[in-house]
């Protein structure tokens, strides 16, 4: 029986985890995979925490992944990693941006974000760990809106997807503008 | 037939299609919304599509056009239907001619709504028959089943899904726009015995209902959709929509399984045959316990001794969404097998709250900031509604003290008025809203001499369902283009003789606009107009400049922008969010803020 795969995409509304999400479910149907998703769509989107829950494989009935059970988290923000680290799998792998986005809540003293200890929770508790400086990645590139992108292409090099590069690329050509195609493809192989 | 990998909500839109739909009208409302947005785009040309200013508005034209014979759609979210109630309970009554569907979104959580009502107990109280799909594959194909099954007995029937259908994605075939169902129009005929609701009438309608229903029960026994699944053992299962899907996940074994796509009218002699062999049943159900309660009267009226358990029995959780984990848990639990060893992890550290937020330089900040500033030290109540200005609860802003359901703000300042005259009673509603059921509270309030201020968010769309026209906008949903109703000029019509027109984010005249119009008596609107800023370019974007910035805090503390972070002790701005709406720039004491332009965003 071939092995499902289950991953998460999670963020913060905004961020484009819905485009990613597409674009593997996408390059897994050219592969001739079952794919089922679930998305977050409706009022978390206004900056609030998001996920997209992809399933791919022929034995999936429901479109949720099971505690435990992810495969692969991709995620946009590194608290929100650790938000969904109980999803994952035991030997999972995590592939997520360092860089902390502080919610107005943090600002005004109505909750914490101890950077540091969310960072160092994720290194001795994920043995795959791929951190990907998004600030730095957005200033290389140009531009901070192919962060999906860039996490999509960490993602393929972790091992941890049985999608490749050209998978990705074909889904990109097929929904992105021709004049993002350059930058996509930057992005992709940024990591 | 191709393949297309669709959400759910899109796959009810072509499943509508290619049964032939000739009418579909909604009001937006999550997770209901794409139904109607993807008829939008991907009608061949034939469909009359609208966005219905509510969901009465929605019901009754869709009533139309099926009595002309017209296959109808009518889409809404469930607090929708409690809208829409009136005209369905009485067409219940009334029947129809062409096929009509009503599609509602239920939403188990809730994620996005006010309550956890089930559709499928409302289609017992309105003796509308019911459609539950479990994946997307079904939705498609069941919707274009629903309208056969509305024609062939001539009432409207129910399709129901819940989000994680709605919003849930499948590649799944599709037929082709040539393949799609086109069906003639027999146009409307005349027949005041049939169509006109008279208690004499009704009384004999509503018999032929009872009898229809209780014959339906036996008719959809052998519908495909309720199906029993065989396995081993005296203990089985049913189930129904997307819970089905959890428990074939959480299922080791093949134990007896009954899938409930027609709740109502309940296919007895399917549950018959499903318990006959049963010692136990559970009922694993999301919102109310529809298939345990009909469960029980079956094994009262067929007096079988099947125990069923469920929600009733504590076995289930009375309330919230159900996951793949609890239901797992509740069929460890009953079938007797070992729990999942629960991963012992560390505790986690302590995360950021993270919740929805009004978004980088909504002009909506802008005016509660402004009615705040305005009517500080007097004893106010400030009545919100549904809308992305709900999100003005949230602190620093923390200006909606009330909301209960559409439109009801405007009349819940009154009764605190009449109660508490010395209370400065505001009532907020969006644009959107107010169209939709804004309109009979403001006339309430005028005719019942209420002393309160109107304030409409203009921002010139239904933005928290994802930007829809609506009558103020001068577009539709078809892009025609056509007159603008003017919210002025039905506040004028009233009778309102103070009615002001201010961008919000000219703070120092918004402010003296609230000052000067919440002191006059009477019923008076401030229209704060300014465009929602998902759906406009920014053209220019303010910076800090961190050596005059004497690190107050004041923008922060008091607008939650989140595009203003903190660099150290100073403030600081997100490039990435900023729409240079120059809000924080009239709020800095100092002047440390600069380089938005307010008009840019215009």
């Amino acid at each position: 029986m071939p092995r499902n795969e289950n991953i998460i995409l999670c963020g913060i509304g905004g961020q484009g985890t819905i485009l990613a999400s597409k674009l593997l479910a996408a390059a897994a149907m050219k592969r001739g995979m079952a794919v089922k998703t679930a998305e977050t769509i409706g009022m978390a989107q206004r900056g609030g925490s998001v996920f997209s829950h992809i399933r791919l494989g022929d034995d999936v009935h429901a479109p949720l992944i099971a505690p435990g059970q992810a495969d692969l988290i991709i995620a946009f923000e590194p608290a929100e990693a650790v938000r969904h680290l109980h999803m994952l799998k035991e030997g999972g792998c995590v592939v997520t941006s360092s860089h902390p986005i502080f919610p107005t809540s943090t600002l005004i003293g109505q909750s914490q974000y101890p950077v540091e200890e969310i960072l160092d929770y994720l290194k001795n508790h994920v043995s795959n760990l791929t951190l990907v400086d998004s600030e730095q990645a957005a200033k290389d590139l140009g531009s901070a809106r192919v962060l999906n992108v860039v996490l999509l292409g960490a993602a393929i090099r972790s091992g941890a997807l049985s999608l490749n590069e050209d998978d990705i690329l074909e889904a990109i050509h097929e929904r992105v503008a021709e004049r993002f195609h350059a930058l996509n493809e930057n992005a992709l192989r940024y990591v | 037939m191709h393949t297309e990998f669709l959400m759910g909500n899109e796959a009810i839109a072509l499943g509508a299609l290619a049964a032939g739909v000739h009418l579909v009208a909604g009001y937006p409302g999550t997770p209901s919304t794409e139904v109607l947005e993807t008829v939008a785009k991907r009608n061949p040309g034939t469909v009359h599509v609208e966005w219905s200013i509510n969901e009465k508005a929605a019901m009754e034209v869709a009533a139309g056009a099926a009595y002309a014979g017209a296959r109808t759609l009518v889409t809404m979210k469930q607090v929708g239907l409690n809208v829409a109630s009136d005209p369905l309970m009485s067409l219940e009554y009334i029947g129809v001619k062409g096929g009509m569907v009503i599609m509602v979104a239920d939403d188990p959580g809730p994620i996005s709504s006010q309550t956890e009502q089930d559709t499928r107990t409302f289609a017992m109280f309105s003796k509308v028959p019911l459609f539950d799909p479990s994946s997307v594959q079904e939705a498609y194909t069941m919707i274009q089943e629903a309208f056969d099954f509305s024609e062939k007995y001539g009432t409207p029937v129910f399709f129901r899904a819940t989000t994680r259908i709605d919003h849930g994605y499948e590649a799944i075939e599709v037929k082709d726009e040539a393949e799609y169902k086109k069906l003639p129009v027999e146009g409307f005929i005349k027949d005041s015995s049939r169509w006109v609701i008279f208690p004499r009438l009704s009384v004999i309608n509503h018999a032929k209902i009872e009898q229809r229903n209780a014959a339906l029960s036996d008719t959809l026994s052998d519908y495909a959709g309720n199906q029993i699944l065989k396995g081993s053992g005296r203990k089985g299962i049913a189930s129904h929509g997307i819970n089905f899907t959890y428990v074939q996940e959480a299922m080791t074994e093949a134990v007896p399984l009954l899938r409930i796509a027609t709740p109502f009218p309940f296919p007895e002699r399917k549950a018959v045959e499903f318990m006959q062999d049963l010692d136990e049943v559970l009922c694993v159900e999301e919102l109310d316990p529809v298939i345990e309660r009909a469960m029980v009267y079956v094994c009262g009226k067929y007096g079988l001794k099947t125990r069923i358990r469920g929600k009733l029995t504590g076995d289930i959780a009375p309330s919230g969404e159900n996951t793949i984990a609890s239901v797992q848990a509740a069929l460890d639990k009953y079938l007797g097998r070992a729990p999942k060893e629960a991963k012992q992890s560390d505790p986690l550290p302590p995360l950021p709250v993270r919740p929805p937020v009004l978004c980088a330089g909504c002009p909506h900040r802008a005016s509660f900031y402004a009615v705040k500033r305005a009517m500080q030290g007097q004893k106010t109540i400030y009545c919100g509604d549904i809308g992305c200005y709900t999100l003005g609860n949230a602190q620093p802003l923390d200006m909606c003290d009330t909301c209960l359901c559409m439109g009801a703000g405007i009349n819940i300042a009154q009764g605190v008025f009449h109660l508490e005259p010395d209370t400065k009673a505001f009532a907020f509603v969006g644009d959107s809203t107010f169209f939709a059921s804004g309109i009979t509270g403001t006339i309430n309030a005028f005719y019942n001499q209420a002393d309160m201020t109107l304030i409409v968010l203009d921002n010139s769309t239904t933005a928290m369902t994802g930007h829809q026209p609506h009558p103020g906008t001068g577009r539709t949903v078809m892009g025609q283009i056509v007159e603008k109703v003017k919210i002025e000029s039905i506040l004028k019509a009233i009778g309102l003789t103070t009615v002001e027109i201010v961008d919000p984010l000219d703070h120092k005249l918004a402010v003296e606009t609230v000052k000067r119009v919440a002191a006059e008596p009477g019923v008076k609107a401030i229209i704060f107009r300014s465009p929602c800023v998902a759906i406009t370019k920014p053209k220019a974007q303010s910076h800090v400049d961190s050596d005059r910035c004497i690190g107050c805090r004041r923008c922060i503390d008091q607008l939650g922008c989140p595009a203003l972070i903190l660099n150290g002790k100073k403030a600081a701005i997100d490039p990435s969010l900023c729409t240079g709406c120059t809000l924080c720039e009239q709020v800095c004491p100092v002047g440390a803020i600069t380089g938005g332009d307010r008009d840019a965003q215009k």
